[in-house]
């Protein structure tokens, strides 16, 4: 079947749009964007499992012109790299329809229409292989978000949805000019995989560079771009951060491997050093600041960002001008572990704070006399935070500090120290907030997770697991893609 | 004799008279609005100028819709100040800041 | 049932049982989780004693995967099993002692709450354990690793009210976590320069790689990874300076510190570095690190065991410094040697906590020992058992304690003789600890047991364990069977097993292509043998003739003396005023890394979060630029009036402007 990409993305959008007209039914709507997800949900599961892990080539390929002047094409394919992605993405989004279920109460259908058209826009601008759709796709997926915090966010969301727009659109201005740049470089083509084996000068590649770099570091978001994800999280409601944490960051980390890296090889060689540098500086500088952090969704956040520094440092691991194996497909595989266990994180954070009203972890105390259920399920994503083996947090984890020790061992050893500072925010935060005696009448109303959380925490759980003992389900379809992407980065294009 | 240029330059004094109206008119909206009657006046008068020493008769027709355009355009003008009054009790141009930064 | 059955088996059914209880726990009550798991662990024992007797009468050797975890590049990274007379050694260990402390816990836990957690908890732990065994690459070897260090975490923070308890098991896996570094580490450079995790690989390039060295420094990569390797080893088997978890982690239930904090986890490290023994043997500056950090643990962490006055920390101090002994052994390439202590260890120090556990049931849940006293009459068998555990652990024979010991001692004199770095303060401190052993043991024996009836003096300031809602006296009480009976079957093996099985240890043929002794010390053995030195009684009459036994002997005395005249160890006390300030900060090690370390961190993180990110990043650039705009929009807003007639003014000035410019232009 050929149109199965465009059905992923668009099925999403076409249910969000009919969700805002049920503005009347608030019940009606969540069961119809529910029904929606879900049915996304199914499309990019064929897309999973009749993906042809060998091929080298994009898949379920589509392809019609959009703008015959201008050379744009609706341009449609994935590959090893993107194809998880897209089935991460319309995963979560089920999870958190699904949590938004008794915790929405006002403009239901609007709510659910923003999860659903960014679903959409998210899978688009992963599956896109023309470069201005990929620009219009990413550009739309800010809409939603901005919304979504701006008007379901708590007390300071104002401020927190624009220093998240600001931040994101200055940086992607910079990418559309880099595009156009490519655009007459390759005799008006915007065909990303065109770009691939386009020859450029060490300067042009040095600036394209920069103007990418500029647009994806900051959805990583790599430090020192990051300082909109700790203050967005603490404001989005939770399906927000959830989506934020669990995909919107991964498009940077797919920014990388998609454009930066195959297209500017010889910049990316050059500038690998700092790369590493910013990424270690991430792992470290954040893990630290995370320890300190009074609120449990910035420390989240945070931890967020100490793990997507994972993702940059196995990006950019050069050894005699080659990436490391190892170490892209752990970056791949940490994206893909991180979108679990952050979602799961920011769920149970959730949970509690529509219990409490609050995030400060200095409001809580000995939760788990009070859900013994939940504080189970919290240990689990805590420890798969803190990296434990067995749980999906391990495997990029170790793949790309595996890698560091074949081609850095200096930069093994500081991205290792996670291990210890990952235990230490992660575990610290658990013990003052789950264990310990009732800390006060709030906590002591507390109730253990309903029927909907349970589903979601199992679901999550399962994830997680089958992920930490088996990540070859998804280390194997990405082999080829990520080995051709080898090869295309070794390349000289100067 | 009087040629071209002569009416040019009455034309020219007109729309001087009008832009300046509306410059340095600190008072009165209607002035404001008189001093726009005032400058397609000018306008007009360089069309027949025009028409009249080139002998062709479009600046001529071209007038005609000018003056009918400036008579809706007046109106509208008039019933804008007179909701402006109702709002404002006052037609006074130093009331009327509301673009101010 | 074939062989890859029966070693599913092994591995699943406690697994099964513990995801059953964990999950169901409450649906399928007390009586029905309890069973569940002990028939779990059971069934684990049985086919664990099947495979030890096939290793045993046909030399059985298997390794093969079970499924792919992995896959980069070309390389295939399996989940796999590896069955040989070490493992074998290992499962009926680590399995008979959970069997046993799962039969004790039904005793010991009766009536607390999270009865079934606690059940599931431990049959989870046996799973992780056995997978850390069985294991054939490294990766199966790390998840083990931290498998039990999860589960160590949990349990030791089993009592999650308590702040001491969860202070605990933070401090113990954060402090587990740093040697996972260096763990974690060491794999990684096992798979740069060796290009695979699987063990039988990863030795049969092992000749390839011994000359290389580590990045453009001087230093050996075999030595490199050993000692990388080792730090992990140092987390989990608590050896100095990384050792300071494990006296906290008594804070969890009795069993637990049996079954976690003695027998079993704390011993994979040694299990560990006897498993890549072929490794090991290539570097003699790792072996003598790990004989130097084993020695300082055998001794210095022994002494602080003299000072304690918690019966169960008595207990983990004598477990550090046993631990220590085992690195000695392995840092004295006698690995066999140190496997050999560690089984019987495991047995008598099992023994020993749960004997401890039941002194505590009896007591009322009281771990203090200056609260008890004059036990024997009301607990017989738990003094019994006792004594058996304290007799093994000194090392008097023939109890199983002193053929390991006694090895050990040799190993290290043999060492010395060889010349390793570092030996002869080892083998100061293996015999100074003897006597220190032998004298912590007696005293906690002689205070706990013997002497006045302190329990009989109303105590008020009640500490320790759960709270019974007792106070006042206690009337001391021998445990129920289900406790006393696993005393006894461990009392057993704690006897016995040392002659029992020494044959199998110290010659070494029974770990033949398993573990790799050091050439130096094979000459050594092989000497012994052929002057028929090495057999248990040819040892045993030496003993006589040697210190060691002496050693040990005196200790005893000592702790006799002191128990009879309190005021001989005030007189003590008094000259060593300073050293046992020392000792009772316990060398400072707790200091550094709560006082330090800890508020270090915090510290650093509070300063780049409240100066690099609120006041750098956020501050001055991002809200700073939006300042900066804020403050010239305040400037240009100024030109708008809001008045029609002045925007129309600029607007025809503006058209002027443009008009001459273009005119110019155009006439230019």
């Amino acid at each position: 079947m050929n149109y199965l990409l465009s059905l992923t993305i668009w099925t999403p959008i076409i249910f969000g749009l009919i969700t805002l007209l049920i503005n009347k039914n608030d019940c009606l709507a969540r069961y119809f964007a529910l029904l929606g997800s879900i049915i996304a949900f199914l499309f990019s599961l064929i897309v999973f499992f009749s993906f042809d892990s060998t091929a080298t080539a994009m898949q379920f390929q589509e392809m019609w012109p959009w703008v015959g002047s201008l050379n744009i094409n609706y341009h449609l394919g994935v590959d090893g790299i993107s194809m998880p992605f897209v089935v991460l993405n319309n995963f979560i989004t089920v999870l958190v329809i699904l949590a938004g279920f008794k915790v929405i109460k006002h403009k239901v259908s609007l709510y659910n229409s923003m999860f659903l058209m960014m679903t959409g826009f998210i899978s688009g601008s992963f599956c896109a292989l023309d470069a201005i759709l990929f620009y219009v796709f990413f550009e739309a997926m800010l809409i939603p978000m901005y919304l979504i915090i701006g008007v379901w966010g708590s007390s300071n969301r104002v401020y927190a949805a624009i220093k998240f727009f600001l931040y994101t659109l200055i940086g992607s201005l910079l990418m559309l000019v880099a595009l156009i740049y490519l655009y007459f470089k390759s005799n008006g083509n915007f065909e990303i995989l065109s770009y691939y084996k386009l020859p450029l000068s060490i300067t042009a590649q040095t600036l394209i560079f920069i103007a990418f770099f500029m647009s994806f570091a900051v959805k990583v978001p790599m430090w020192p771009l990051h300082t909109w994800l700790p203050d967005a999280h603490p404001e989005a409601p939770t399906g927000g951060s959830m989506v934020l944490a669990a995909i919107t960051l991964k498009i940077g980390g797919y920014g990388f491997l998609r454009f930066i890296l195959p297209i500017v090889p010889d910049a990316s060689r050059e500038l690998a050093g700092l790369m590493v540098v910013l990424s270690l500086i991430a792992i470290v500088y954040i893990g630290l600041v995370a320890v300190v952090q009074k609120d449990m969704k910035k420390l989240v956040a945070y931890s967020s960002i100490s793990h997507m520094g994972f993702v940059t440092l196995g990006c950019f691991l050069f050894a005699n001008g080659t990436l490391n194996t190892w170490a892209v497909e752990g970056a791949i595989t940490q994206m893909i572990s991180h979108g679990f266990v952050s979602a799961a994180m920011f769920f149970c954070i959730g949970v509690m704070y529509d219990r409490v009203h609050s995030r400060n972890i200095a409001d809580y105390g000995g939760v788990v006399n009070k859900m013994p259920v939940f504080a189970a399920f919290f240990m689990l994503f805590a420890m798969a935070n803190s990296g434990l083996p067995g749980t999906s947090g391990f495997a990029g984890e170790f793949m790309v500090i595996m890698g560091a020790v074949e081609t850095n061992f200096v930069a093994a050893i500081l991205a290792g120290l996670t291990l210890i500072l990952g235990a230490g925010y992660t575990l610290w935060m658990y013990k003052r907030v789950v264990f310990g005696d009732v800390v006060n009448s709030h906590v002591a109303e507390m109730d253990d997770v309903s029927k909907r959380e349970f589903l979601i925490l199992a679901i999550l759980a399962l994830a997680v697991i089958v992920m930490g003992v088996c990540p070859n389900i998804f280390v194997a379809k990405m082999h080829a893609s990520v080995e051709q992407l080898l090869t295309q980065v070794t390349l000289s294009k100067i | 004799m009087i040629g071209m240029n002569h009416y040019l330059i009455l034309s020219a004094i007109l729309f001087a008279i009008s832009v300046m109206g509306i410059f340095l008119n600190r008072k009165n909206i209607i002035v404001v609005l008189l001093s726009i009657e005032l400058m397609l006046l000018a306008v007009n008068f360089n069309f027949v100028t025009f028409s009249s020493f080139l002998h062709n008769v479009a600046g001529q027709i071209f007038v005609f819709f000018t003056l009918t355009v400036a008579a809706a355009e007046s109106a509208i003008g008039l019933a804008i100040l007179i909701i402006l009054f109702r709002n404002l009790r006052s037609i006074n141009v130093r009331d009327m800041d509301q673009l101010k930064g | 049932m074939s062989s890859m059955h029966l070693y599913l088996t092994i591995i699943l059914a406690p697994l099964v049982s513990s995801t059953l209880v964990g999950l169901f726990g409450c649906a399928l009550g007390k009586k029905l989780s309890q069973l569940l798991c002990i028939l779990g662990v059971l069934i684990s024992t049985v086919c664990s004693v099947v495979v030890l007797n096939q290793v045993l009468s046909n030399g059985l050797y298997f390794d093969g995967p079970l499924y792919t975890w992995l896959t980069v590049g070309n390389q295939t990274y399996s989940v796999g099993v590896l069955i040989d007379s070490l493992t074998a050694t290992m499962l009926t260990v680590v399995t008979s002692v959970s069997l046993m402390v799962h039969i004790y816990t039904i005793g010991y836990m009766a009536g607390e709450d999270g009865y079934t957690r606690f059940f599931s908890y431990i049959s989870l732990f046996t799973f992780m354990m056995i997978m850390l065994v069985m294991s054939n690459n490294f990766i199966q070897l790390f998840f083990g690793w931290e498998g039990v260090g999860l589960v160590s975490y949990l349990l030791i923070g089993f009592y999650f009210k308590r702040e001491s308890a969860i202070f605990a098991n933070l401090k113990a896996f954060l402090i587990n976590r740093i040697g996972d570094l260096g763990f974690l580490l060491g794999i990684g450079l096992v798979l740069a320069y060796f290009g695979t995790l699987n063990y039988a690989e990863v030795f049969a390039k092992l000749n390839e790689i011994t000359g290389q060295t580590f990045l453009g420094t001087g230093w050996s990569v075999i030595t490199v990874i050993c000692l990388l390797l080792f730090v992990g080893a140092m987390g989990k088997s608590a050896q100095f300076p990384l050792h300071v978890w494990l006296p906290d982690s008594m804070e969890g239930p009795t069993p637990i510190s049996a079954l976690i904090h003695a027998a079993t986890m704390v011993t994979a490290g040694i299990f560990m570095v006897a498993r890549l023994s072929p490794m090991y043997d290539l570097s003699e500056t790792a072996l003598s690190f790990i004989a130097i950090v084993g020695a300082i643990n055998a001794l210095f962490l022994g002494l602080l065991g003299l000072i304690q006055n918690d019966i169960k920390r008595v207990v983990a101090y004598s477990t550090l410094s046993q631990l220590g002994y085992m690195a000695v052994a392995l840092g004295c390439g006698a690995y066999s040697v140190g496997i050999f202590h560690l089984m019987t260890h495991a047995f008598f120090k099992a023994l020993l906590f749960l004997a401890a556990g039941s002194v505590i049931v009896g007591m009322h849940h009281e771990q203090d020992m200056r609260k008890m006293g004059g036990l024997w009459k009301y607990m017989p068998i738990t003094y019994l058992v006792t004594i058996v555990g304290n007799l093994a652990l000194a090392g008097i024979p023939p109890f199983a304690g002193f053929f390991s010991k006694d090895m050990i001692l040799e190993a290290a004199e043999n060492a010395h003789h060889h010349g390793l770095f570092g030996s002869s303060f080892v083998v100061f401190c293996v015999y100074a600890a003897v006597f220190v052993t032998a004298c912590y043991s007696f005293r906690q024996l002689f205070m706990t047991f013997h002497g006045e009836e302190r329990f009989r003096h109303s105590h008020n300031d009640h500490h320790g364990h759960d709270d019974h809602g007792h106070h006042g006296p206690v009337e001391p009480h021998e445990s129920p069977w289900v406790i006393t009976v696993p005393l006894v079957l461990l009392a057993i093996p704690s006897v016995i097993i040392g002659w029992v099985a020494f044959s199998k240890f110290v010659p070494g043929d029974f770990y033949q292509n398993v573990i790799f002794n050091a050439e130096f010390f094979k000459e050594f053995t092989g000497e012994a043998m052929a002057k028929g030195e090495l057999s248990p009684i040819a040892m045993m009459i030496h003993s006589l003739s040697s210190p060691p036994v002496y050693l040990a002997l005196s200790g005893i005395i000592a702790a006799y003396v002191a128990h009879k005249s309190p005021a001989f160890v005030a007189a003590i006390k008094a000259i060593f005023k300073p050293v046992i300030y020392v000792m009772e900060r316990k060398y400072f090690m707790d200091d550094l890394f709560i006082n330090l370390l800890a508020p270090l961190g915090r510290g650093i993180g509070k300063v780049l979060w409240s100066i690099g990110d609120v006041l750098l990043i956020d501050g001055l650039i991002v809200n700073g630029s939006a300042r900066v705009i804020g403050v010239f929009s305040k400037i240009f807003r100024r030109a708008q009036t809001g008045y029609v007639n002045s925007y129309a003014t600029f607007m025809v000035l503006g058209i002027l402007i443009l008009l001459t410019f273009c005119t110019g232009l155009i006439l230019h």
